[in-house]
């Protein structure tokens, strides 16, 4: 049995899902990445993703263009972003409790839009795969990295830049200054807010893209909670990844590895009861958070809302 | 400004559940007013939505069939709660429905059949149902429900392994338990009675909901050879998205999936459970409220095999379908169950 699960094409069967699998992951968690080096923890991603996922497939559905749906997937994931920075920036809320309201408020209304706008279960016809001329044709590589749809192609590229923005850039400087020390950078004249905002917006536009790379990218179908917990564990990714983007790849791929790996199992046949499989990526990230979790130190103006003093 | 927010928290999270229960339920259609002679009244708490082309549905078009059967909304009226897949909102449904004095009360899914036990003797009037089980508790108005899914299955396995070119089937589980277990049993069974060389990989995603489990599951066996799936649960939209986009034929169970994927569905067993219905509905008006259990399979017409009219299927196929069918109803078939 576990000779049958190292043989070559099994091995490539689970990294290509697992690369596939990790896209939904890379947006949302690179999404949240950004808000939280600004000081801001957003536990609405699933919520945003959802209304994303439902909002790129109807709108898939009624126009026939798979462009307009991922547009309309990023407009509502960034209006959800508005009024999520509106709330903990202007208002000072405390931010689990609203990104809690954000997700309930998410669920539910995808859920309603979906039983009046579309009433039954059906199907589009989403991203096709895009085979990338010679490097798809390459042994091992071509069906890993090099024969998927434009969403994962796109979410693996955010990775390097999201990095470069982060790192290098002014704003990225001034993204890490407010989540670190938010009086000094206003002292400094950089408008806590304004970047505050600039995040959170990014980040729904993420996630929302996330929710696309699923309903229009991946599965071609809507369903009531289609997510089922995914905005929550890009959540758990950015800590897993130390707020960094190459981090939270790699915590997306090993997450993804092991899903894919536990559905291989099964299908082989080795001889585990099919709920712990299904446990194995779950149980991996609890263990590593709890290895990794007291090396490194988030940001430290993380979910704490600020006010201007005097 | 403190206080403000908090306020404003609370609203939002007021509104959210608002949202969260309209997507959920819809409201029973107001009762008409007495006609001279009093309609049957039935409510149904279901674990998902009612149009999701799988378990719920299959009760929900029932109830739809025997209204039309019994004379339309004068002599039966039914309300339902669909999207009840937490336990506890489907408890208090239930106990809501039976203050309300309906005459049965259905409770469709395994997962609330404790909720039932403790509800149902505070009302010893009211008539309850549940499945898919057999077990009615040894209460006198509890009945119970379920569907001999395997023979479907095993008439589904039958077809799947004469069209399977690969020698490899696809199985997508949700939790091995009730008539998913069942239908994965007969499907196995009817497959290696047709090619004893076939190979049928089976997976368990661990949820009746998740698509996007469901959809990897699919892709997965797909990669591992096989080229005609199976499913069951309300989840498998997911993977029916990725056998219509890799082109895999698909064979579905509870409800009639054609509509979703025209050219890969072939067949579906699909449950009707006006069978059951009618005679507890028959039971009730004649005083008797529970204490039995029912089965729909293939021969009593509670399951059905629906070809999909849109699917070419070669007529040998469709020969050898039918002699499972006669083969399982005059009993020259027998399919074992482990447990």
């Amino acid at each position: 049995m576990l000779a049958k699960l190292l043989s070559a094409s099994v091995l490539i069967g689970i990294l290509a899902s697992g690369v596939r699998l990790a896209t939904p992951y890379l947006y949302a968690a690179i999404g949240e990445t950004f808000g939280q080096r600004s000081g801001v923890l957003n536990l609405g991603v699933e919520g945003q993703m959802l209304l994303g996922a439902f909002f790129a497939f109807y709108v898939t559905l009624v126009t026939g263009s798979l462009w307009l749906g991922l547009l309309a997937a990023a407009v509502v994931g960034a209006l959800m972003g508005l009024a999520m920075a509106f709330v903990t920036v202007n208002l000072q809320a405390e931010q689990g409790i609203s990104g809690i309201g954000f997700y309930l408020f998410g669920l539910g209304l995808s859920d309603l839009l979906f039983q009046k706008l579309v009433g039954t279960v059906k199907t589009i016809q989403g991203f096709p795969p895009i085979h990338i001329p010679v490097l798809s044709d390459l042994p091992v590589l071509g069906p890993v990295l090099f024969q998927h749809n434009l969403l994962v192609y796109v979410a693996y590229a955010l990775v390097p830049l999201a990095w470069f923005v982060l790192n290098k850039t002014t704003i990225g400087l001034k993204i890490r200054s407010v989540g670190e020390n938010p009086q000094a950078a206003d002292s400094l004249g950089i408008s806590v807010a304004a970047v505050r905002y600039y995040t959170i917006i990014q980040g729904g536009v993420l996630s929302g893209i996330a929710g696309a790379a699923l309903s229009i990218g991946l599965l071609n179908v809507f369903q009531q909670n289609m997510t089922s917990g995914m905005g929550f564990i890009a959540v758990a990714l950015v800590y897993f990844g130390a707020w960094r983007p190459l981090g939270v790849l790699g915590g997306s791929l090993l997450f993804s590895m092991v899903n894919a790996l536990q559905l291989w199992m099964q299908v082989v046949g080795v001889p585990i009861p099919p709920d712990l499989a299904v446990m194995m990526p779950y149980v991996l990230t609890i263990l590593v958070l709890m290895v990794t979790v007291s090396k490194v130190r988030a940001p430290s103006a993380l979910a704490k809302p600020f006010e201007r003093e005097g | 400004m403190r206080k403000k927010l908090y306020v404003f928290v609370a609203v939002l999270l007021v509104a959210a559940f608002v949202l969260a229960a309209c997507g959920k339920s819809t409201p029973a259609p107001a009762a008409k007013t007495e006609a001279p002679k009093k309609p049957f009244r039935i409510a149904v708490v279901l674990p998902s939505s009612i149009n999701d082309l799988a378990f719920s549905q299959s009760m929900y078009d029932a109830l739809v069939a025997v209204q039309k059967q019994m004379g339309g909304k004068d002599a039966m009226q039914f309300v339902y709660s669909d999207g009840m897949y937490k336990v506890d909102d489907a408890a208090a449904a239930i106990r809501d429905y039976a203050s309300q004095g309906y005459d049965l009360i259905i409770a469709h899914g395994s997962q609330y059949g404790s909720s039932l036990q403790e509800i149902a003797p505070d009302f010893p009037n009211t008539s309850f149902a549940w499945g898919t089980t057999v077990d009615t508790f040894g209460m006198p108005n509890v009945f119970a429900y379920e569907a001999a899914s395997e023979q479907g299955g095993y008439v589904n396995g039958v077809m799947a392994a004469k069209l399977s070119k690969s020698g490899v089937l696809g199985v997508i589980g949700p939790i091995e338990t009730g008539d998913a277990s069942r239908y994965v049993q007969g499907f196995i069974a009817g497959a290696k009675a047709t090619n004893p060389n076939i190979k049928v990989n089976v997976t368990w995603t661990g949820s009746f909901s998740d698509v996007s489990a469901a959809a990897e599951a699919a892709n997965t066996h797909i990669s591992a050879g096989a080229d005609v799936l199976t499913g069951t649960a309300q989840m498998v939209v997911g993977a029916i998205g990725v056998a219509k986009e890799k082109n895999v034929l698909w064979f579905g169970t509870q409800a009639d999936q054609s509509s979703l994927a025209p050219n890969i569905v072939v067949a579906n067993q699909v449950y009707h459970w006006e069978v059951v219905l009618t005679k507890m509905i028959d039971m009730i008006q004649h005083g008797k409220l529970g204490g039995q259990s029912f089965t729909i399979n293939l021969k009593n017409g509670g399951e059905v095999i629906e070809y999909n009219p849109k699917f070419n299927l070669p007529p040998d196929v469709k020969k050898a379908a039918e002699d499972a069918i006669k083969g399982i109803e005059d009993g020259s078939i027998k399919i074992e169950l482990k447990k």
